[in-house]
């Protein structure tokens, strides 16, 4: 009884953040142009989608940001993790606090200041200032889920690899490197989830002329929205979908049941 | 004899297909002290947890001084436990800690008030009312957990391996505060272990448990000089167990040398499990030994020297106060009376555990 | 001394592009066009029509706030009480969804709550009364549910998760029942985690423009609209940083408020 509730609960949840999903994949396979009725099945959305040189283009500034900006600030902010480790308790505290203030404020606060400085400092808005503004808030995911992992390395352990006689580098690559990779990894991935998901720092950075996916819906959305739009992100998430898929399918030793 | 309190009748339970208790069946004493031994996976905390109501038999009967408690929810017994790692709740300070299960149970703000103050005395901890449990150190934590649960003047009190965390000379320490308190309190005292010392420190009973059966009940002394069989032999101080012959009454072969021994009824050429104690190995002239032999270790321990010695294919453990350097011949004898005779091992799981240990 | 003069780039990138922005959005907050220093654009707030939208903000954000704390909290404990990938579910739940544009999830819901949508479609052949919520604040507290639950959930779930279970059975043991047990022992324990959520939801939800531009039609406009007016529409920034200094204060009021309340810091990561 107290089970079936339970699941019951689970689903409705599940219900309410997929709902929204489906429908957007429903709608690529609309033949009418209007959200409202259902127009038969078509995929034709999904053959003009690459024709589309607007999307196309606002896809490839999409992903090269995301991935550019969440490289730099996984370096950035593990190499940073390394230092912040090594300071003492004062100055960890402030650098820390100032870590979490992107966090913690509005995005659109951030977007807006981060627009003043640049307009004030005359850098032309566009891809550049869209990447530096990318980087500032995606450090701070790097380093809250590296910081843990730094915390519980044993202090030793990097001592003990210079010790036998490796030099600062070796001993980072080889010692303490692979025990928080798993930290650098989900904060690249998280960074990168960000990164693509973000419109509003986005919206503020942004100069005319240069469009993410995110802006690009933003300004379709009094125009009423392309297919193709559903048609693409459909294909983004089903291909994110299945490599989840396969990632949790390969290594991990559960037992059978 | 005093009442019995606690009968546990024929308790099973099963995990996953895995067996931890089999048709168990104790019962305990009041005012005992009672310690649950043996090595981990063995089914002392599940009997534990069955007797404090956090886990259901899936057959048998849970009696608490003759009602039939097996059923009964956890809140609603009469018992408390001190749990591993102690369980404080961080957020409350100590005093709120301790009156958590007087206020439960809605006694007047001067009661509860006495008890704290007279709870924190017992475990000479006064003073400590406002600290939070976090700003104690392991062993203050501890008495905190003692005290927590004994303020509801439980009539039967569970400790689950509650010095486990505690450094060495803490632990020892502990170990006579929680039998002062047991004389003080006067409740029946159900203990977790896999420390034989501990068991054999504090205990009135012990119950050697292994792989989800009982394997020996006695007085601490017993399951020492006369373990019943190979596991407890093993599993409670260091011992020599060799395999031999009882030849007859009195009378038992080993290495191929004939020991007196004061066993009897165990049957004429019958195989039999022998456990001699490292302590109880004399060593003699070469030629005064019941079997000759040559030292081939030697650690010194502080009170005496541990020696092993290979004889007759052997290597005997031996405690002894008296140094024989290494490569020296020595002669082993054994007094009839420290020669424990078991016999062979009848289940496949007392055999798999030797292997495994 | 080497390693840290390892934290300089990341000092100078937060000088840079966190420290120096903010005071400029402060700086140009408390000035005029001609550079004067007034609180004129502060003040500003209290003209009916901006402190209509920033009440309407409020308002709506604590509704969405306290809706995603009564949806999220029963979930946590489900998902903290589960024995297996726990894990991979949370994933499939939040994470995953977030790989489809934020913009287009949320526009998604006007087509399923449009008058003739999917939802009212289905009421409909249940017999059931129809939902008229779309461009109204309902939709847009939905809105914020939809999109600001993840952060709810994921430190109330973590919060519960570090709680020791014997702690649990410790209450039960000391006679507690389940509703005391929950009250007394697993709901203040999981405090840090339900304040972080809080924080985590109301600031957003407080500051949102895109989900009132969405769902609320062109109607209603709430604080975050106003700012982003001054700044893309009207080209008034002074005006706009003094009500986005305006918004800092309650977002620092709220970070001030969950300090006190989760001293350990506990909830802070995500």
């Amino acid at each position: 009884m107290k089970n079936a509730a339970r699941r019951i609960y689970i689903v409705l949840i599940f219900i309410f953040m997929y709902a929204p999903i489906a429908t957007l994949g429903v709608l690529s396979f609309n033949a009418s142009k209007s959200r409202a009725k259902w127009g038969g099945f078509t995929i034709k959305w999904y053959l003009s989608l690459f024709k589309n040189e607007e999307i196309m283009r606002a896809l490839w500034n999409t992903l090269s940001i995301a991935l550019i900006s969440s490289v730099v600030a996984t370096v950035v902010g593990t190499v940073s993790c390394i230092a912040i480790q090594s300071m003492k308790k004062k100055g960890r505290a402030i650098i820390i606090g100032i870590t979490n203030i992107p966090m913690l404020n509005a995005d659109i606060v951030t977007g807006i200041s981060l627009m003043l400085l640049f307009i004030v400092l005359g850098i032309r808005l566009g891809f550049f200032t869209i990447l530096l503004a990318h980087i500032t808030f995606n450090i701070p995911y790097v380093i809250l889920s590296v910081m843990p992992r730094m915390k519980q390395l044993n202090p030793s352990v990097y001592e003990a690899a210079l010790d036998l006689g490796a030099s600062h580098v070796q001993a980072f690559f080889k010692v303490i490197f692979p025990d928080i990779l798993p930290g650098i990894l989900s904060g690249f991935l998280m960074a990168f989830t960000m990164s693509l998901d973000d419109f509003i720092i986005t919206y503020f950075t942004k100069g005319p002329g240069i469009d993410t996916l995110s802006t690009k819906i933003y300004t379709e959305v009094r125009k009423g929205i392309k297919p193709e739009m559903y048609a693409l992100s459909t294909i983004i998430f089903v291909v994110v979908l299945v490599l989840l898929f396969l990632v949790n399918r390969t290594p991990k030793e559960k037992p059978a049941k | 004899m005093k009442n019995v309190l606690v009968n546990l009748e024929h308790i099973s339970k099963t995990y996953d297909n895995h067996m931890v208790l089999d048709d168990l069946n104790l019962y305990i004493r009041e005012n005992e002290f009672l310690t649950l031994l043996g090595p981990s996976g063995c089914g002392k905390t599940t009997t534990l947890r069955i007797l404090g109501g956090f886990e259901q038999p899936d057959t048998g009967k849970v009696i608490f001084d003759g009602a039939d408690i097996t059923c009964l929810p956890a809140n609603k017994r009469p018992l408390n436990t001190v749990f591993q790692k102690y369980a404080l709740f961080t957020h409350m300070n100590i005093a709120e800690n301790i009156a958590f299960g007087l206020k439960i149970k809605n006694k007047t703000k001067d009661y509860i008030n006495d008890k704290i103050k007279y709870a924190l005395k017992l475990v000479n901890l006064d003073g400590y009312e406002k600290r939070m449990p976090d700003s104690l150190s392991g062993g203050q934590q501890q008495r905190i957990a003692i005290a927590r649960a004994i303020v509801n003047e439980p009539r039967l009190l569970l400790l689950d391996e509650p010095l486990g965390a505690l450094d060495l000379k803490l632990r020892q320490d502990m170990q006579y505060e929680l039998i002062r308190l047991k004389n003080e309190l006067g409740i029946t005292f159900i203990y977790v272990t896999h420390d034989q010392e501990e068991a054999l420190t504090m205990s009135d009973t012990i119950v050697v448990m292994n792989q989800g059966y009982i394997q020996q009940i006695g007085s601490p002394e017993r399951i020492y000089n006369e373990p019943e069989n190979a596991f407890v032999a093993d599993f409670i101080g260091d011992s020599n167990i060799i395999g031999g012959t009882m030849i007859q009454d009195r009378l038992v072969e080993i290495l191929g040398a004939r020991f007196a021994c004061v066993d009897e009824g165990f049957g004429q050429n019958k195989p039999v499990d022998v456990v001699i104690r490292p302590e109880d190995v004399e060593l003699v002239k070469p030629e005064a030994g019941t079997i000759q032999g040559v030292v081939s270790h030697i650690i010194f321990k502080g009170v005496h020297y541990e020696m092993e010695v290979q004889a007759s294919g052997f290597e005997w453990l031996v405690h002894s106060t008296r140094m024989f350097p290494v490569g020296t011949p020595v002669g082993i004898q054994v007094e009839p009376f420290n020669i424990q005779i078991m016999n062979k091992p009848e289940s496949e799981d007392e055999e798999a555990v030797k292997t495994d240990e | 001394m080497n390693k840290k003069m390892l934290s300089l780039p990341y000092l100078f990138w937060c000088a840079a592009f966190i420290i120096i922005p903010l005071c400029m959005v402060v700086y140009y907050g408390l000035t005029d066009k001609t550079g004067a220093f007034t609180l004129a654009n502060i003040a500003a707030i209290a003209t009916a029509e901006h402190s209509k939208a920033l009440w309407f903000s409020l308002l709506l954000s604590l509704a969405g706030t306290i809706i995603c704390l009564l949806l999220a909290y029963p979930l946590a404990m489900i998902l903290s009480g589960m024995k297996v990938s726990q894990h991979s579910f949370i994933v499939l739940i939040f994470i995953l969804p977030m790989w489809m544009n934020f913009l287009l999830r949320t526009m998604a819901w006007e087509t399923l709550l449009e008058k003739n949508g999917i939802i009212n479609t289905v009421l409909r052949f249940l017999h059931l009364p129809s939902l008229n919520i779309i461009n109204t604040p309902s939709a847009i507290i939905l809105g914020m549910v939809y999109n600001f639950l993840p952060f709810m959930v994921l430190p109330i779930y973590n919060a519960l998760t570090k709680i020791d279970p014997n702690v649990v059975n410790a209450a039960k043991d000391l006679g507690a029942g389940s509703i005391q047990t929950f009250l007394r022992i697993i709901f203040p324990l999981s405090l840090p985690g339900v304040i972080s959520g809080i924080t985590m939801v109301f600031v957003p939800a407080l500051t949102t423009f895109v989900i009132s531009t969405l769902l609320g039609g062109s109607k209603i406009l709430l604080i975050g609209n106003v700012i982003e007016q001054e700044f893309t529409q009207t080209g008034n920034w002074h005006l706009g940083s003094g009500l986005s200094i305006v918004l800092m204060i309650f977002i620092l009021l709220n970070m001030v408020l969950s300090a006190i309340f989760d001293k350990e810091g506990e909830g802070a990561t995500l």
